[in-house]
């Protein structure tokens, strides 16, 4: 198979198991897709973690923990489809912590309040899926195959996240205030979230079918389906531009892309304090990962 | 060590590959599977096996286009309704 009959290939649906011949740059921009995506599910998860001892009640905590055991199993999934693909987990990981590889914008920021724990678990989450169902038809069948588990674990997590924005609408002003003043902070990372509108005959990614939609395709997915039941609640999108026009299109402000250039390139608010913390853990633990593999030596 | 685990969803239903783990021996592969595939309760059971031991043949050509073992060989519809009007005719 030539370069360009595996393109052609993908193009028209093909899908490409692990041992199957692949061309160096289609092996090159999988590992770089689906280790960010790993990356992110590890890195994702420090801005909850900061909140499951905080959390209001029993339920709360639990759940917090579930989903963090999630996103760690989701990262340990997509890990192994990297390192199938030659990429070993622990380059992955070193290439993490010294600031070499990139993760999702949105894990870049802190987490102020209880608020944004709802927010994120909802949009963020929501934002997340609609890339991630978008991957369950990837040209690559073993990421596409865990995708499906991966979908399966997320649409809990947006339960969880709505039930706890909707939790926080029904009590005091002080409650909803905070829900607002989380949302007002995270629409700009969430705008950004789905990249720049590039159409997608020019994204790479797409080409080669690693990803099935365009960047705005994805976004316009996500106002479509969550706008509507922001508005609902009574909670006020900071976008005076934002509206749904007669073809079905969303108009809204330009996000700014600087800011997600510079927050993903390592320059986020809480970016080397958390890189730090994984570091650190990393470092801590590993002397079990000496003493396991030794013992099954 | 690389081990695929197939997971069953329901009793009585066929095992189904459902991805692979790492793990330097079985009893941590049996923990790690446990985790990644069985804590919601959504498998009734789980298999493990090291890739190593998995032979995959994959090489299935019909070079002759032996339709005669397989249902698609069999298109009855034109010869029924032949058979049927060649039935109405010699009753009629």
């Amino acid at each position: 198979m030539s370069e360009d009959e595996f393109l052609e290939y993908v193009q028209g649906g093909g899908q490409v198991e692990t041992r199957d011949w692949m061309p160096d740059e289609y092996r090159a921009k999988l590992i770089k897709f689906i280790e960010m995506h790993g990356n992110s599910e590890l890195m994702g998860v420090l801005p909850e973690r900061e909140w499951i001892l905080r959390a209001p009640t029993l339920q709360r905590k639990l759940a917090l923990t579930a989903k963090v055991q999630d996103e760690v199993g989701h990262a340990q999934l997509i890990y192994r489809v990297v390192e199938d693909l030659g990429k070993p987990r622990e380059a992955c990981l070193d290439d993490l912590v010294s600031g070499r590889a990139k993760f999702h914008n949105v894990f870049h920021y802190p987490t102020k309040t209880w608020g944004d724990v709802g927010v994120i678990a909802w949009l963020v989450d929501a934002a997340a899926i609609i890339s991630q169902k978008a991957l369950l038809k990837c040209s690559y069948a073993p990421y596409a195959r865990i995708m499906k588990k991966i979908c399966w674990e997320e649409s809990f997590h947006i339960l969880h996240g709505r039930d706890v924005v909707l939790t926080l609408m029904n009590g005091t002003d002080e409650q909803r205030e905070l829900v607002q003043e989380a949302l007002t902070r995270w629409w700009g990372p969430l705008m950004q979230f789905h990249g720049n509108p590039i159409p997608r005959e020019d994204d790479p990614m797409f080409v080669w079918r690693i990803k099935s939609q365009g960047n705005e395709e994805a976004r316009q997915q996500f106002l479509d389906g969550y706008v509507p039941q922001i508005w609902e609640l009574g909670l006020e999108v900071p976008d005076p531009k934002l509206r749904k026009r007669d073809d079905g299109v969303w108009e809204y402000t330009e996000p700014d892309w600087d800011e997600l250039r510079y927050v993903v390139t390592g320059h986020g608010p809480r970016t080397a304090d958390r890189l730090d913390l994984r570091r650190r853990a990393r470092e801590r633990s590993a002397w079990v990962r000496q003493v396991v593999l030794a013992e099954a030596a | 060590m690389i081990y695929e685990v197939f997971r069953q969803e329901r009793k009585g239903q066929a095992f189904q590959h459902a991805g692979s783990i790492g793990a330097p021996n079985l009893e941590f592969a049996e923990v790690y599977a446990r985790e990644q595939y069985g804590r919601r309760q959504e498998s009734t059971a789980l298999w493990l096996v090291p890739r190593d031991a998995i032979d995959e043949l994959d090489d299935f050509v019909d070079e002759l286009g032996r339709t005669y073992h397989r249902v698609d060989g069999y298109s009855l519809k034109a010869k029924l309704k032949e058979a049927r009007e060649r039935a109405a005719a010699r009753s009629g």
